[in-house]
């Protein structure tokens, strides 16, 4: 077990590097000059060269990275040049939004795709298996952005019961430490800031969720077929238990080990996906941010931002091979 | 003359694109009687358990006849009654001990379950039980392979804790299907024992399903002899063995190795039986048909 927690420490690193390196590189290829967009028009050139040596952008690249490497190392990723603050400041301010609205989206997705695959396991060959497979389909071909526009016209405009745009009401007093706003407003008893939340925040998490809930319940759903056939579960059935209570005591268990790794990995599809829902419905996560910070070709928060992704990644995978050995008791030795 | 525990009445069942599977099968089980069901691969044999259960697939439907246990009959019931009914009054002994135990449960759910949610025991109490059988069926330390999961035991190991799991509910019938095929040949006999022991001990009635005759003579006293879905035969076991009446019997018996003859070889079916099997079958069917058709 110490020797695979060394390995995996190690490659995360690897990956880390990885992915730093070749966005520093990319970002700074790319044309466009974060100065002269910072600089009113008609700045004099000595101006424009004063202020890119001021973020050392005048240095060869490679250069520019060792230095951002060595800060990075001791936790100084730099100013943010269109904020003028300090990026992991930024960074942190932003990020319990986005896990929140994340988590959100997982739980309507289990909780969604779930329910629907053990639906139509249980009503298998019927024309309920049939309608689900149909939604399933058609879930999956659209993508979250264009589900959250379908949202939008539906929920925000023809029948406006939630809110289209934000994380939560301006005009609400806010009595939070942290920016985990939905768990603190749990932990405080706020149900009127809870609900406000909810408001702005489950048609996003919908749109996230959707395509993930259709992958769940489809993989499920066939996994829990092919268990259904299982010796076991046919013993059950001597032993005088209902259909329902064999698919969820006996077949469920094995069925979801195989879905699990799958849903792992649709995940953080999904947290790839806040970057463009959180701009439709201008949620403040770090999402919205990133995209910010590539209109202004702020390199040092777009950087920073891909690093907090990219290691969201690497903990979303350790999580889904943790839990994998959790549920599968044949993995859980040595 | 007690009436028949298990009583299988003309049973004919058939997949639903036609081929009938089962043809006017019956089978009666006195309590505490034990029975065999002898027959060669695709006879039909394990759908007959399936039928006993309940639980034939859905490509397969009943015809005609009736399954009754402990003299209600099951057809007439819906399928959540019916589950419990069968669930509280007969138990499964399956063939695969590698793949009748759930891989992700624990040893002791897999007894314990039907004994608290089907006959309604408190958990103490249906773990005392599971202990206790544990012990029957000669399971070392019984706490801690409560604890295990299945693929911790042996396939030995794993038959002991599926026969301790049928006994355990007290059941009047226990239908095994072929308990021992996909054991050791060393492991065979000891399982073989431990039946045998379990039923005197309980006076269970059992239905065994079996290909070998060698097992028949020493465990059971009746036998029913299938062939193609159908019955050829019905005896006691003695007659069975002394006089065997049909051509089919003979031939499965001088397909049987024997211990006292070691030298003689086995002789496998003739054509001629095949073909007058064969004309057997296409006669009943067609006897049939033309019932069905005016009746």
């Amino acid at each position: 077990m110490g020797r695979n927690l060394l390995i995996r420490i190690g490659s995360t690193m690897v990956t880390l590097f990885g992915v730093a390196f070749i966005v520093f590189i990319l970002v700074r290829v790319v044309p466009g000059n974060p100065i002269a967009m910072m600089l009113p028009p008609g700045a004099s050139d000595a101006d424009i060269a004063l202020l890119t040596a001021h973020y050392g952008l005048d240095k060869p690249i490679l250069t520019q990275f060792w230095i951002w490497l060595g800060r990075a190392l001791q936790g100084d990723f730099g100013t943010s040049i269109s904020l003028r603050q300090d990026v992991m400041g930024l960074i942190f301010g932003r990020l319990p939004a986005t896990l929140e609205l994340a988590t959100l989206a997982l739980l309507i997705a289990v909780a969604l795709g779930g329910a629907l695959a053990i639906t139509a396991a249980r009503f298998r060959g019927t024309a309920a298996e049939t309608g689900i497979d149909l939604a399933n389909g058609a879930s999956l071909a659209m993508p979250d952005f264009l589900w959250g526009l379908t949202l939008i016209l539906l929920f925000g405009v023809a029948f406006p019961v939630f809110a289209i745009s934000g994380r939560v009401s301006p005009t609400l007093d806010l009595p939070f430490v942290s920016g985990f706003y939905l768990i603190e407003s749990l932990l405080r008893l706020r149900l009127d800031i809870l609900l406000d939340l909810l408001r702005h925040m489950l048609m996003p998490a919908l749109a996230l969720a959707l395509p993930l809930a259709a992958v769940i319940a489809q993989l499920l759903k066939t996994s829990l077929k092919e268990a259904m056939q299982q010796d076991y579960v046919m013993l059950a059935r001597t032993k005088g238990f209902s259909e329902t209570r064999v698919l969820l005591s006996e077949a469920l268990r094995n069925a979801v080990i195989p879905t699990l790794t799958l849903a792992g990995v649709q995940f953080t599809f999904l947290i790839g996906g806040t970057v463009i829902v959180e701009r439709l419905f201008s949620y403040e996560g770090l999402g919205n941010m990133a995209i910010d910070a590539v209109i202004n070709r702020d390199l040092p928060l777009i950087q920073g931002i891909v690093l907090v992704f990219a290691l969201l990644f690497v903990a979303i995978n350790l999580l889904v091979d943790l839990s994998y050995a959790l549920l599968n008791p044949r993995l859980r030795h040595g | 003359m007690t009436a028949p525990y298990l009583d299988i009445e003309g049973l004919s069942v058939a997949l639903r694109e036609g081929a009938r599977l089962l043809r006017r099968v019956s089978i009666k089980v006195n309590p505490g009687e034990v029975h065999a069901l002898v027959g060669e691969s695709g006879a039909g044999k394990s759908m007959i358990a399936r039928a006993v259960f309940g639980i034939l697939p859905n490509s397969i439907e009943i015809l005609e006849g009736r399954v009754a246990l402990a003299g209600e009959d099951l057809n007439a019931m819906s399928q959540g009654p019916r589950r419990s009914f069968i669930g509280k009054r007969a138990a499964f002994i399956p063939q695969d001990p590698l793949t009748a135990l759930n891989p992700s449960r624990r040893i002791e759910p897999q007894i314990t379950d039907r004994l608290i949610h089907i006959l309604g025991m408190k958990t103490n109490e249906a773990r005392a039980r599971a202990l206790a059988l544990l012990g029957e069926v000669k399971i070392a330390e019984p706490e801690r392979v409560l604890r295990l999961y299945p693929h911790e035991l042996s396939g030995g190991m794993r038959q002991r804790v599926l026969i301790a799991a049928a006994f355990a509910a007290e059941p009047r019938l226990i239908v095994a299907d072929e308990p021992t095929t996909a054991l050791d040949v060393t492991v065979q006999k000891q399982i073989l024992a431990l039946i045998a022991d379990m039923q005197a001990r309980h006076g269970t009635a059992l239905l065994f399903i079996t290909h070998n005759l060698g097992v028949v003579a020493k465990l059971c006293q009746t036998a029913s002899v299938l062939y193609a879905g159908k019955v050829v035969e019905q005896a006691s076991v003695r007659q069975l063995f002394e006089k065997p009446q049909h051509a089919y019997t003979r031939a499965l018996m001088a397909a049987t190795p024997r211990y006292d003859r070691p030298d003689e070889s086995l002789k496998p079916a003739s054509p001629e039986l095949l073909a007058a099997l064969a004309r057997e079958v296409a006669d009943t069917d067609a006897a049939w048909l033309k019932e069905r058709h005016h009746g």
